[in-house]
């Protein structure tokens, strides 16, 4: 088995609602892919299908060589799993915790050594009900690394996280990338992706909309800046005609995508003196990650799906 | 590549967890272990520790009141635990979480049912050790046997109910109501808090025979009544614990959800779900 993840045809139906809609997609070994999408795209169905958690309506779908509706203890000692959302028995320690779970595998890591990994060694001895919710997602996160998996899931691992946080959790993901474990991961932050995986695959409404790898998503767009402005007595009509038929107009903002933003901004600079028009703000910048994402999600941009 | 870890030993690992969880959780503490003590104290200063006529004959306060309220206490620390325990584990996501992990279901089960044993186990014989310290309990040791099969069926048939009730809560907030309200009508239909005579109603007398918590009380307070020849065996009434038992563990089996009922995980705050488990 070459892969260790395969997706083929994949379907998944709440009475009417189509929660994922025939997708197909692979994973290989030691390779980071983050499963990208707004709330409700399917991610969670999707991850807690290959998990065996959730039975599947169509579709072939091997985990580790392994159909996960019918993964075995052997299956389930392979693999780590942190669930969108699960609680804990809050009395039991964060230390107490972890090694009620480590007993659970054949080979675990160390308790005081995952605890290190996600940082939350300062807390072994207090009881899980006295944690803020991001160190309880680091205990989750410990809980899911405490087998020692080939593969991991990771369901929203930092959604709810301060920015330090979030680095500090991409930092450890990262040194997990690096020993060679296969990830999958689940996130609706376009730079969280960016950062961590090899590849991304951006569903919506249930179909994989882009799979690819972040160069590949953010390359080809990135290199066309926009110029976007607002102006009093500026009719978007008046625009010179160079640029007239490049802009559009929104939320009263003039947006126009140029390939010589030199050229254009002294040509609107000038339209402007000429016809005694002041701005009240104008920007030249590049689309950012998200507004590549947004643009994906919106159908303004299209990458085939390989 | 270990072997894998043993079953004795999950299910070991698994009964001290809960133990501990008991013991932090104080509120169920004091009901199973506790408070039936204090209502034995309570029975004997309200009645004096004189004799009084009893469906096992004539007998102290203290002789008709601990064994009634062992089997209470046992029967709190199994099926009330273990309803409000279990059911609340799943609704939090912690059963989830296990599932995902190569733990077996029955290793899990057997931590949490020998736990509630050994609870029960303490309580029950803690009943009994106050009673016969302190209020001249007679135990008679050709009748031994009869005591320690009773507590013994009485603790697993008790359990086995204990989650049934934790499949049939539709949410952990409701099990405590759940335990309650059908524990408590049957204490009285059982004769655990007033004995039974023969000014009971019949029809009363007729269902306490056919659910769990009679036979209980019956066999073990006929193993604690003078009036009765050694061994005193109720085979019958174990007989009908036995069946409650097994009838419960093949239903639970079937219905058994790792799940909260209705789960999808954009509901519900994780945080919000965490909560402790609680009594009414
Ligand atoms: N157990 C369920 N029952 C009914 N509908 C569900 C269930 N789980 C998810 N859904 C629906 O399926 C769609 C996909 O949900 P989900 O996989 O959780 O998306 P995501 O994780 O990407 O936010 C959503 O519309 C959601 O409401
Ligand atoms: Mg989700």
């Amino acid at each position: 088995m070459s892969q260790a993840i395969e997706v083929a045809g994949l379907s998944k139906r709440y009475g009417d609602l189509v929660a994922v809609d025939e997708i197909s997609f692979s994973v290989g070994y030691g390779e980071v892919v983050a499963i990208l999408g707004p709330n409700g795209a399917g991610k969670s169905t999707t991850v807690e299908i290959l998990e065996g958690f959730r039975s599947r309506d169509g579709g072939d779908v091997s985990v580790l060589g392994t159909d996960p509706a019918n993964g075995d203890r052997t299956l389930r000692d392979r693999v780590g799993i942190v669930l969108q959302s699960s609680g804990f028995d809050v009395e039991l320690t964060v230390a107490e915790t972890i090694e009620l779970y480590a007993a659970s595998y054949r080979s675990p890591r160390g308790v005081d050594e995952v605890m290190e990994a996600v940082d939350i060694g300062a807390k072994a001895n207090e009881r899980i009900k006295t944690l803020s919710g991001g160190q309880q997602r680091r205990v989750d996160v410990a809980l899911g690394l405490i087998g020692d998996p080939e593969l991991l899931f990771l369901d929203e691992p930092t959604t709810g996280f301060d920015p330090a946080a979030r680095r500090a959790s991409w930092d450890m993901l990262s040194s997990l990338r690096a020993s060679g474990t296969t990830i999958v991961l689940t996130t609706h932050y376009m730079d969280e992706a960016d950062r961590l995986a090899d590849r991304i695959i951006v569903l919506d409404k249930g179909r994989v909309i882009a799979d690819a790898t972040p160069e590949t998503i953010i390359g080809p767009h990135s290199r066309d800046p926009v110029i976007r402005f607002a102006a009093s007595g500026a009719p978007h009509g008046s625009l010179p005609e160079t640029m007239a038929d490049r802009a559009t107009e929104s939320d009263g903002f003039i947006t126009l995508s140029t390939d010589d933003p030199t050229e254009d901004l002294h040509a609107l600079t000038g339209w402007a003196i000429e016809h005694g028009v002041s701005f009240h703000d104008l920007e030249l910048r590049r689309p950012s990650l998200e507004d590549v994402y947004l643009d994906l999600l919106d159908g303004d941009v299209k990458l085939d799906p390989t | 590549m270990n072997d894998w870890p043993s079953f004795a030993r999950l299910a070991w690992v698994h009964a001290r967890y809960q133990n501990r969880l008991f013991v932090r959780t104080p509120v169920a503490a004091f009901f199973s272990t506790l408070l039936p003590l204090v209502m034995l104290v309570l029975f004997v200063a309200v009645f004096g520790n004189d004799t009084f006529d009893t469906s096992f004959g004539t007998l102290t306060t203290a002789q008709f009141y601990a064994p009634a309220l062992a089997v209470f206490s046992i029967a709190s620390a199994t099926y009330t635990n273990i309803g409000i325990f279990l059911s609340t584990q799943r609704d939090t996501g912690v059963l989830k979480r296990h599932r995902g992990t190569p733990l077996p279901t029955s290793a899990l089960m057997c931590g949490v049912i020998g736990s509630a044993a050994l609870i029960a186990a303490v309580s029950g014989t803690l009943m009994i050790g106050v009673g016969w310290l302190v209020y001249d309990l007679s135990i008679e040791a050709a009748k031994m046997p009869a005591i320690l099969l009773s507590f013994t069926v009485g603790i697993c048939c008790f359990a086995s109910l204990g989650v049934a009730l934790a499949v049939i809560a539709p949410s952990a907030a409701s099990a405590p109501a759940l335990a309650n309200a059908t524990i408590l009508p049957m204490a009285i239909a059982s004769g655990v808090f007033i004995s039974l005579g023969s000014d009971t109603a019949g029809w009363l007398t007729f269902v306490g025979d056919l659910f769990p918590l009679r036979p209980f009380v019956e066999s073990l307070g006929a193993a604690f009544s003078p009036f009765t020849e050694a061994p005193a065996i109720e085979w019958d009434r174990l007989a009908v614990m036995a069946l409650w038992g097994s009838a419960a563990a093949v239903y639970s089996a079937r219905n058994f959800s790792w799940e909260i009922r209705g789960a999808t995980s954009r509901r519900g705050g994780r945080r919000a779900a965490a909560s402790e488990p609680t009594r009414t």
